[in-house]
């Protein structure tokens, strides 16, 4: 059992390793984009699929750690051991705030409170002209010149880069959720009370996991502000918010492949579809719907019912 | 030292007294039933206990310690546990599962993210020789939402032995199972070890006084009467509230 899960990932790997050698550089970066919202969509997944906690405002995280590396990197110095760290720090810290207000509240409260806090760093990030430069965001952000004998600026090394931090954040995170902590945060989902009475102190697993979330958002933040050499206020909206949740739902909470897989669909559907046309938002409304009433339990769930295997 | 003294404990809710003036001692390894109608306020006072609610007025000792302010999570690591009416296990997770969070809750482990929980074989070792010592090592693949209530109150009784309590809260533990599914709860409760104290809310009168060896009746929030079963049993006035008008059966 064990080794046949180790070939399986072994296999996922060797594939998204050998898959550039087919792709075209069009294809490649889409490729690239679909890792970096699959590491975004799995922080989301340790919040809503574990803990059970329905963040709205997601983005805000990943947001201020692209603009912490975009501002840092065009105003103080291109140097990414200072710019990637500090565009971490800057996410963790912002969830560490954060989640003293967004924690006091359960269930649609929770819900409503992340959505409004996503909202005002948003409504900073549009007023504040001087310092991110309004509506037009910021331009022209550089790649990192890394010590390596590739270029980060060409798409293939980049895309092993950004592959890299990929893998080392599926493996973090699914050491974590199968921790007694990540266990603990599913007892958390199940039954809270519960929880309390046998020991845990529930509050302080919960604030963990939030900060735990808006550092790998952030993870995810500063390998796209690299990536589209750019950051605007979009990149904290609600829209971008509730395009995780879907990608966390879509391919099923509380498995971490799932929302991966969620968001390399999402990816692909909004290319796909923005080529035609520019209700790309309706869409992702009638996706939202059409998995609530037919997969439930997402992607991963359908093919555990065609499977016929238990859920976790 | 008591192992749980409860000193003119109060509570309200808004308008409602729940409780007034109640005072309870109980001693290491003594088990207390108490009972009362509907509305007495016993579930209250567990909530108290187990601090879920903290009390308009009064204090409680554990084991000598005085945790009136302590949340529920501090009070468990002390030693107390407790079982719930309403079952809030968790249903989507199997029995094995369920029991290996009631473990680890007291575990020096719970916090560690870095390893898998596999790595602490002991942990597992405690819940399946729990699952075993109680008979449900069978089921414990099954999802404990699927299981019957019964065996749900079986595991719900499991989760709180896993850290060994001291102090031992039983929240009505035989209500709405079938006879037999009554007498077998009824015989686990017998077989808990006697050094574990334990306070039982019970509406089964019988099963009650066949359990424990001291009964407090709580009525309209105050301590009516306390005493042996004897006592209890020839009290006309606990007669009057609670035993003449048994009529909840």
């Amino acid at each position: 059992m064990k080794t046949r899960i180790a070939i399986r990932w072994a296999a996922a790997l060797a594939g998204l390793i050998a898959l550039p050698a087919v792709l075209s550089s069009y294809q490649l970066g889409l490729l690239t984009k679909m890792l970096i919202f699959g590491i975004f969509a799995m922080s989301l997944d340790l919040l809503l699929g574990y803990a059970g906690l329905p963040s709205l405002g997601h983005a805000a995280y990943f947001g201020v750690a692209a603009y912490t590396v975009g501002l840092l990197s065009l105003r103080v110095a291109n140097n990414f051991w200072l710019d990637f760290p500090a565009g971490l720090a800057m996410a963790a810290g912002v969830s560490a705030l954060f989640g003293l207000f967004a924690l006091r509240a359960r269930g649609s409260y929770f819900l409503m409170i992340t959505l409004a806090l996503g909202q005002v760093l948003w409504g900073i990030a549009f007023g504040w002209r001087s310092l991110t430069g309004g509506d037009d965001g910021l331009p022209s952000v550089p790649r990192p010149r890394l010590p390596l004998p590739w270029a980060l600026t060409d798409g293939g090394p980049f895309y092993y880069f950004v592959l890299a931090f990929f893998a080392v954040s599926i493996l973090a995170l699914s050491v974590i959720v199968r921790s007694p902590f990540g266990r603990a945060l599913v007892g958390i989902r199940e039954s809270e009370r519960r929880m309390e009475v046998l020991g845990y102190d529930v509050w302080r697993y919960k604030y963990v996991a939030f900060i735990l979330a808006g550092l790998f958002a952030g993870v995810a933040g500063n390998l796209f502000v690299y990536f589209n050499g750019f950051v605007s206020p979009s990149y904290l909206n609600i829209v971008f918010s509730a395009a995780a949740l879907l990608m966390v739902i879509l391919g099923g909470a509380g498995t971490l492949v799932g929302p991966a897989l969620g968001a390399a669909v999402i990816v692909f559907l909004e290319n796909l579809i923005s080529a035609y046309m520019e209700r790309w938002v309706l869409v992702l409304g009638v996706i939202y719907v059409l998995v609530t009433l037919f997969a439930p339990s997402g992607l991963v769930g359908l093919v555990r019912q065609r499977l016929g295997s238990h859920p976790a | 030292m008591m192992a749980l003294q409860i000193e003119r404990l109060s509570h309200s809710f808004g308008g409602l007294q729940a409780l007034s003036d109640v005072n309870l001692a109980v001693a290491p390894g003594e088990r207390l039933a108490i009972i009362g109608p509907n509305g007495a306020g016993k579930t209250t006072l567990f909530n108290i206990v187990t601090g879920i609610f903290r009390p308009s007025a009064g204090r409680i000792r554990l084991l000598g310690q005085d945790v009136t302010r302590l949340p529920p999570h501090r009070r468990a690591q002390l030693g107390l546990a407790r079982t719930f009416q309403i079952t809030t296990l968790f249903p989507r997770l199997t029995v094995l599962d369920s029991v290996l969070l009631a473990v680890q809750g007291l575990d020096p482990a719970r916090f560690t993210l870095h390893r898998p929980r596999e790595a602490y074989g002991h942990l597992r070792e405690r819940a399946e020789s729990l699952l075993t010592e109680w008979g449900l090592a069978d089921r414990c693949h099954a999802v404990t939402g699927r299981l019957s209530y019964g065996e749900q109150r079986q595991v719900e009784l499991i989760l709180a032995l896993a850290g060994a309590p001291k102090v031992l809260l039983l929240d009505e533990p035989t209500a709405g199972l079938s006879p037999a599914e009554t007498a077998s709860v009824a015989e686990m409760i017998r077989r808990f070890s006697r050094d574990t104290t334990i306070l039982l809310i019970e509406h089964d009168m019988d099963i009650a006084l066949e359990l424990v060896d001291r009964v407090t009746v709580l009525f309209q929030g105050r301590v009516l009467a306390e005493g042996t079963k004897d006592k209890i049993r020839s009290d006309p006035e606990v007669a009057a509230i609670y035993l003449g008008t048994d009529d909840d059966a």
